[in-house]
């Protein structure tokens, strides 16, 4: 078995709305794989299928080799799921909640303390676990829920939107355990965001999900290479960049000048051919250059190359906010 | 898992660990216990004990020089299975829907047992809110039977809670959002509560109120305690059981299979 998990033709329709609409892909194990979407995309509703709270109403999906519809309580064994919404009971302390979550996996007194031992260390929550949960910061409850996820070892764990409504830092840190999970406990692990960094930073591969469909999947930096569009950034060391600005915009393959104090943003595409025309434009007009660097436009171009929009939430059409809206309130009944 | 198919619904482990966890919330969080404590206390304190100040007279129902404390008491503890049981079977809904039971049902064990533990929790505590009552009840002066009435009048808490929690997951199930959870609540609860003889006894109401009150699930429940603490019953034992019984039976079914027909997707 080398794919954790295998979808093909995956569908869900909630009354007529289409949420998930044929999906297929495979994960092979010891991936991070990331859902970047939009709100009411179909992230939430795809993974809800996969860890079998959902029924499909089309299509197949198999985790850890196990039919997510034939076989539930084989898959439930071996995933664990942190959810959008806080599931953490906030009147129990974390070991509470730990100590509860083991029982449900029939683990016995011995191994369950070993376990949780071994969570709060993974998760440097040691000294927090007598804490009541609703007096915890709102990283360190997020931070118990995903060692609650990974308690039973599981081979797959599931993360919905693990850092929404966190602040830069606790986002920043539970990147790092998301992270060593992955590294040191070789988990598989799926995560949906709305967040392109976070889908950049952790994610080995990357799909776009729009309306239901996977639009683009591949590695973060080919789907950047793939909208085709590069940055050039150049240091220019003489006073004043007016002039220079002006005989730049005569290259008809600039498609975009942005210019900020010293410094000139170039887009352009084949920017591995276009440095070396830059170059001896620059010295035909005797321009005093500093440094030239050549970058990869940020993952938001790709996806915005890819859904045609950009994937603020405010930036969602009615029709979108309504399509989002029916699903999360049919999803939930 | 060599488990039969009966040992994989009704499942000891996760039923215990889930009413040992309602349990412990039950006991962390003090102000609701005592919140929901203080209603009942409000209606023994200011309704019940200054109506036994009132003029003696003959009531239908109501032996003769008989104490209006001793027969409102075994109405109040009703009333808070009622409200209790409703609540907790409500719950259930909302904590899968919304709160930290979603978690535990991607958990490898059978559903039904978790939702029954669950529920079982709800329950062991609205029970001992109601034998709370009965001893704030008996602090009062209210003459309690005898101990034995007091052990029989369990059964009868057992079922009233056990029927009002399914009716509530029926609610629950049915209704599906919480903004009109309260209305409901005023629909439904509050006519079961006022109808069911808990503040007069049935024998002295016209017919037509009697019929009412004789299809209310409550009206058994409050009367059968009546009959174990009090001695005051205006149905035999046996009737006021059996009925209640069927209440039973007719409601924690049908909230399981709402709850199960709404799981399938």
């Amino acid at each position: 078995m080398s794919n954790a998990i295998e979808v093909e033709g995956l569908t869900k329709e909630f009354d007529g709305v289409v949420a998930v609409d044929h999906v297929s892909f495979s994960i092979s194990q010891g991936e991070v794989f990331g859902f970047l979407g939009p709100n009411g995309a179909g992230k939430t509703t795809t993974i809800k299928m996969l860890c079998t709270i959902l029924n499909p109403s089309s299509g197949s999906a198999r985790v850890c080799g196990y039919d997510i519809v034939k076989e539930k309580d084989k898959v439930r064994e071996c995933i664990g799921i942190v959810f959008q919404d806080p599931t953490i009971d906030t009147f129990l302390t974390g070991r509470e909640n730990l100590d509860f979550h083991a029982r449900m996996y029939r683990l016995d007194k011995k191994t369950r303390e070993k376990r949780i031992t071994e969570v709060l260390e993974l998760l440097d929550l040691k000294g927090q676990e007598n804490k009541k949960i609703g007096d915890c910061s709102g990283g360190t409850q997020r931070r118990f829920e995903v060692a609650r996820g990974f308690l039973n070892r599981p081979q797959v764990l599931f993360l919905d939107e693990p850092t929404l409504g966190l602040d830069v830092w606790a986002r920043r840190s539970l990147w790092q355990y998301i992270k060593r999970i992955n590294e040191q406990e070789g988990t598989t692990i799926i995560l949906t965001t709305h967040y392109i960094e976070e889908a950049d930073y952790l994610c080995h591969r990357v799909a776009i999900i729009d309306q239901g469909r996977i639009v683009a999947m591949d590695m973060p930096q080919e789907l950047k290479r793939a909208t085709g569009l590069n940055l050039i950034s150049l240091q220019i060391a003489q006073e004043g960049t007016d002039n220079v600005v002006a005989l730049l915009r005569q290259l008809r393959w600039v498609r975009h000048l942005e210019v900020k104090d010293n410094t000139l943003k170039l887009t352009t595409d084949n920017a591995e051919e276009r440095i070396a025309e830059l170059i001896d434009f620059i010295d035909s007009h005797k321009i005093a250059v500093s440094s030239i660097k050549l970058h990869q436009p940020p993952l938001e171009d790709a996806f915005l190359h890819f859904t045609g929009k950009a994937i603020r939430e405010e930036e969602g059409s009615l029709q979108e906010l309504f399509r989002a809206w029916m699903i999360r309130s049919r999803g939930r009944r | 898992m060599q488990r039969g198919r009966f040992a994989h619904i009704i499942d000891p482990l996760p039923i215990y660990t889930m009413w040992l966890r309602e349990m412990k919330r039950f006991l962390r969080v003090k102000a609701r216990v005592v919140g929901s404590l203080l209603m009942p206390f409000f209606f023994l304190a200011f309704l019940g004990l200054p109506m036994s100040f009132m003029p003696t007279r003959e009531i239908p129902g109501m032996p003769p020089g008989a104490n209006f404390l001793d027969f409102v008491a075994p109405g109040i503890v009703g009333m808070t299975l009622l409200f209790a049981g409703t609540m907790s079977g409500t719950s259930v809904l909302w904590d899968k829907e919304f709160g930290f039971l979603k978690e535990v049902l991607v958990a490898p064990v059978s559903r039904f047992s978790i939702i029954l533990g669950r529920s079982l929790g709800g329950m062991t505590t609205a029970i001992i809110q109601a034998l709370i009552i009965v001893a704030i009840a008996a602090a009062m002066g209210v003459t309690l039977s005898s101990p034995s009435g007091l052990l029989l009048s369990l059964v009868f808490m057992i079922l009233t809670c056990a029927t009002f929690t399914g009716l509530g997951l029926i609610i629950a199930t049915k209704l599906g959002n919480i903004e009109g959870f309260m209305a409901i609540m005023n629909l439904i609860i509050f006519p079961i509560f006022l109808l069911s003889g808990a503040f007069f006894p049935v024998q002295a109401m016209p017919s037509w109120l009697r019929y009412m009150m004789c299809l209310n699930p409550l009206t058994y429940g409050v009367d059968g305690l009546r009959g174990t603490l009090v001695n005051m019953a205006a149905f035999p034992l046996w009737l006021d059981f059996t009925v209640l019984l069927v209440f039973f039976a007719a409601s924690t079914t049908l909230g399981a299979y709402f709850f199960a027909k709404m799981e399938a997707d």
